[in-house]
């Protein structure tokens, strides 16, 4: 029952039902703190736990489900040393700097493709299927016969791989409890520690509030590692609209990059912002027909049962389902979707999709809507693989659409799947099957994250990271987990060889009164209010096109909203005390967004990044702008060569640097 | 029963169905949650209270930790408006939430475990 039903039937309104007790501390103490207990959060526990760390999880939600990767996933790339793969890590690496002119961490895609296999084997260990076990798709293009691995978009690299992936995120939090990872749950981190408590000096633990009793907690380590995924509820923020059209949790506050910012660390890709779906008018993701990602290789069809065909990147039409999965380049490779790669620059490397000129087609009268996916005509095969494999496996997808479907009837040999009317300007973001409908132009979604080197650390000593979000520009399961469990092995090494420092009393004690503000003042402001706001200031002051003198007003603005209303917050739980403390934190971390806009004076397409007052794209601005807090409070920034990871101190090439850095045990 | 001054319900009202007859309240369901929408209810061994409905993402956590599946996903309206398929041969239109429901299909995912 929900809130109302139950306060109607009994006439009472529930009580709190966990102890309250706000300000009581919890010493936690490890040799590696883990801030995000995602699938990266998880995998570097692992790893550094198998270093011989001492390991401590702080998450936010419960780390069984919690996280982007939660629930599930069917897609697994950059797995590009798997025994079928045509693509080697430095042509991954490679090529993801190529699409988005540089503008990527070149460096962990190398990882990536140096230890995504590895990575995945591990996985099956832990329980997850990535094998066609009971040869039930035996024969099928996309089975190797060997190894039963089954491959998605491009047969004949075969680098990105289908997985049986709904159950990973409790098989993964099963194996971190295994090995003795202690994990601390409903923890809201709210600040890091760092030696004497000032900015830019080493990391020695973090903060955190509970979300259920409203305890604080103190973490005592010797490194920590950022893993707290993507940031929503910058821009966008309509919790009361967005139901099930979600590819976001609230729990995604970017927290995780407040937290570097106030410490003192360099950001990176700051200015880099995309488009955003319209959250509030969408659809279910993968719930309304389409033939993208999950679903590529189904059959599309018109009111009339016209079939729609494939494209290349480049407008060829294509004839078969074979040719669906095949680069039409000779020698080229697709690198994969969905992972932050911009492929309008490089069409070579993108997956094969629609028609582009369908929808002039609809105008000529050639096609009539609605357009249906349909599987019906595939092999049984073909169908089952995509229906039974990876709708009833990617993320969000098992319960809310495979069960909620099929309990319905939904039979895909009978059955043809409508696509939401209208035109495709309303959903060209990624073709409809993430609950489409685009934002306007000045609603965005940020890729920024903390400046890296090959060990995976931040420019703090002691402080590391993992997974989408943390690192800039990337996004996906196979990067997520590869770049924990590399960062986990990096943290418990610098761990091992390092003293422990004890946390500055002062700079506890002033985090604490900030936290607890909420619980005091007699305040009228909402969570949410404070949220809405934040996103109206990104919007004005933040949006596609920026000025110098309308981002100073945006800080400016931001900022008040922190001192003012941010001071007048109310509170009914620690729940919503947790609640309160994000939409704070995004207060913080816009106006670190807006500095990082501010910081480059170019315009850039590849960084959708436009300024009215310097419209031209220089070559002398072809590099990366790092962004800090210095001690004194200011902002200080400086460029880096686009691979700064094979210039000094670094070697020159990738494997090299490898082999230098990653400390592997293969 | 009485009536009672209560605020608008926010978002979709409700995200999560319990079947009262077979739910033992064990909770679980309010455990697993990332975002903690749930609290258990006051009375023990009924079924959890949904408390903020509009902070549920439909990653259907609760629904698989549920022992024995008396928990159902609800697809708001909005949404089961736009999940509609048609029958190939004769055109017939169907959706989640449709007023004469099909049979369930009872296909099991393709997975080994
Ligand atoms: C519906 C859906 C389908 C997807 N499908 C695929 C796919 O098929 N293939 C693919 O490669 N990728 C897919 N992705 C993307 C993939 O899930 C993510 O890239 C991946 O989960 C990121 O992992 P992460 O650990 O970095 O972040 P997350 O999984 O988001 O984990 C972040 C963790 O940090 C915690 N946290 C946040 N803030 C705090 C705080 N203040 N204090 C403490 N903890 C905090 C959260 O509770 C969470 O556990 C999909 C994503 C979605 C949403």
């Amino acid at each position: 029952m929900n809130w109302h039903e139950y306060v109607n039937a009994t006439g009472k309104v529930p009580e709190w039902p966990y102890p309250v007790r706000y300000e009581k501390e919890n010493i936690v103490t490890s040799d590696v703190l883990i801030i995000g207990g995602g699938v990266a959060g998880c995998r570097a526990a692992i790893s550094a736990r198998q270093r011989g760390a001492r390991v401590v999880v702080a998450d936010r939600g419960f780390t069984k489900r919690s996280g982007s990767g939660g629930a599930g996933v069917d897609h697994w790339h950059g797995a590009v040393r798997n025994p079928c793969s045509k693509v080697t890590p430095r042509m991954y690496s490679e090529a993801a700097m190529a699409t988005t002119d540089g503008y990527t961490n070149g460096l962990v895609r190398y990882i990536v493709g140096k230890e995504g296999w590895d990575t995945l084997l591990e996985t099956e260990q832990m329980g997850v299927q990535i094998r066609d076990e009971t040869d039930e798709f035996k024969g099928s293009m996309f089975r190797d016969e060997e190894t039963k691995l089954l491959f998605a978009y491009d047969l004949e690299n075969k680098h990105c791989l289908r997985i049986y992936g709904a159950n990973i995120k409790p098989c993964v939090d099963r194996e971190m409890r295994r090995v003795g990872c202690d994990v601390y749950e409903r923890i809201c981190v709210t600040s890091l520690l760092t030696e004497g408590g000032k900015k830019g000096a080493r990391v020695i633990g973090a903060t955190g509030v509970h979300d259920r009793t409203g305890e604080f907690y103190i973490f005592k380590a010797k490194s920590v590692i950022v893993s707290t995924g993507k940031t929503q509820r910058l821009w966008c923020f309509a919790p009361e609209l967005r139901e099930s059209q979600s590819m976001y949790n609230l729990d995604q506050s970017g927290m995780g990059h407040t937290i570097g910012w106030r410490a003192g660390a360099e950001f990176v890709l700051m200015e880099m912002t995309g488009p955003v779906e319209l959250t509030g008018t969408g659809y279910a993701p993968y719930s309304t027909g389409n033939n993208n990602n999950t679903y590529q290789g189904v059959s599309v069809v018109d009111k009339n049962g016209k079939v729609v065909k494939y494209a290349d990147a480049y407008g060829n039409l294509i004839d078969t389902e074979e040719g669906i999965f095949k680069p039409s380049q000779e020698g080229s490779f697709f690198i994969g979707w969905g992972i932050a790669l911009d492929h309008e620059r490089m069409p070579a490397h993108r997956i094969n999709l629609t028609d582009p000129n369908l929808w002039e087609k609809v105008r000529a009268g050639e096609y009539e809507q609605p357009f249906y996916t349909d599987m019906t005509s595939l092999s049984k095969t073909s169908r089952d693989i995509i229906w039974r494999l990876m709708l009833a496996h990617e993320g969000k997808c098992r319960v809310p659409i495979y069960e909620q479907f099929t309990a319905w009837g939904f039979d895909p040999k009978k059955h043809l799947l409508q696509f939401p009317v209208g035109d495709y300007s309303l959903w060209s973001i990624d073709c409809a099957w993430a609950n489409p409908q685009s934002g306007p132009a000045n609603w965005r979604a940020g890729n920024g994250g903390y400046l890296i080197d090959w060990r995976l650390r931040t420019t703090l000593p002691g402080l590391f990271v993992a997974g989408d979000g943390p690192i800039a520009s990337q996004g996906c399961h196979g990067e997520s987990q590869t770049a924990g469990r590399y960062a986990g092995r990096q943290a418990a090494i610098f761990a091992r060889d390092i003293d422990a420092i004890e946390p500055d009393p002062e700079q506890i004690a002033a985090e604490k009164a900030r936290c607890y503000m909420p619980t005091k003042a007699k305040g009228d402001i909402g969570w949410k209010e404070l949220n809405y706001a934040v996103a109206r200031i990104m919007q004005d002051y933040c949006g596609e096109y920026k000025t110098e003198h309308t981002l100073d007003m945006g800080i400016r603005r931001m900022k008040d909203l922190l001192e003012t209303e941010g001071k007048r917050m109310y509170v009914s739980n620690p729940h919503e005390l947790a609640r309160a403390l994000e939409s704070l934190s995004l207060c913080e971390l816009g106006v670190a967004y807006m500095e990082g806009a501010k910081a480059r004076k170019a315009s850039n397409k590849v960084l959708g990044f436009y300024r009215y007052d310097y419209p031209e794209d220089t070559e002398e601005w072809h590099k990366l702008v790092a962004i800090k807090q210095t001690a004194a409070d200011a902002v200080a920034s400086r460029g880096l060569a686009v691979d700064y990871h094979l210039q000094a101190p670094y070697a020159p090439d990738l494997e090299d640097n490898y082999q230098r850095y990653s400390e592997s045990d293969r | 029963m009485g009536v009672y001054s209560i605020p608008n319900q926010s978002g979709p009202c409700r995200v999560l169905a319990f079947d009262a007859e077979t739910c033992i309240g064990c909770n679980r369901c309010v455990n697993v949650c990332p975002s903690d929408v749930m609290i258990p209810n006051p009375e023990k061994g009924k079924e959890p209270i949904v408390l903020y409905a509009e902070e549920c993402w439909f990653c259907g956590g609760c629904v698989q930790e549920c022992p024995i599946r008396a928990i159902t996903l609800v697809t708001p309206a909005k949404q089961r408006l736009s999940t509609v398929w048609i029958d190939k041969k004769t055109g017939a239109e169907y959706r989640i939430g449709m007023k004469d429901p099909l049979p369930p299909n009872t296909t099991p995912p393709a997975d080994n475990r």
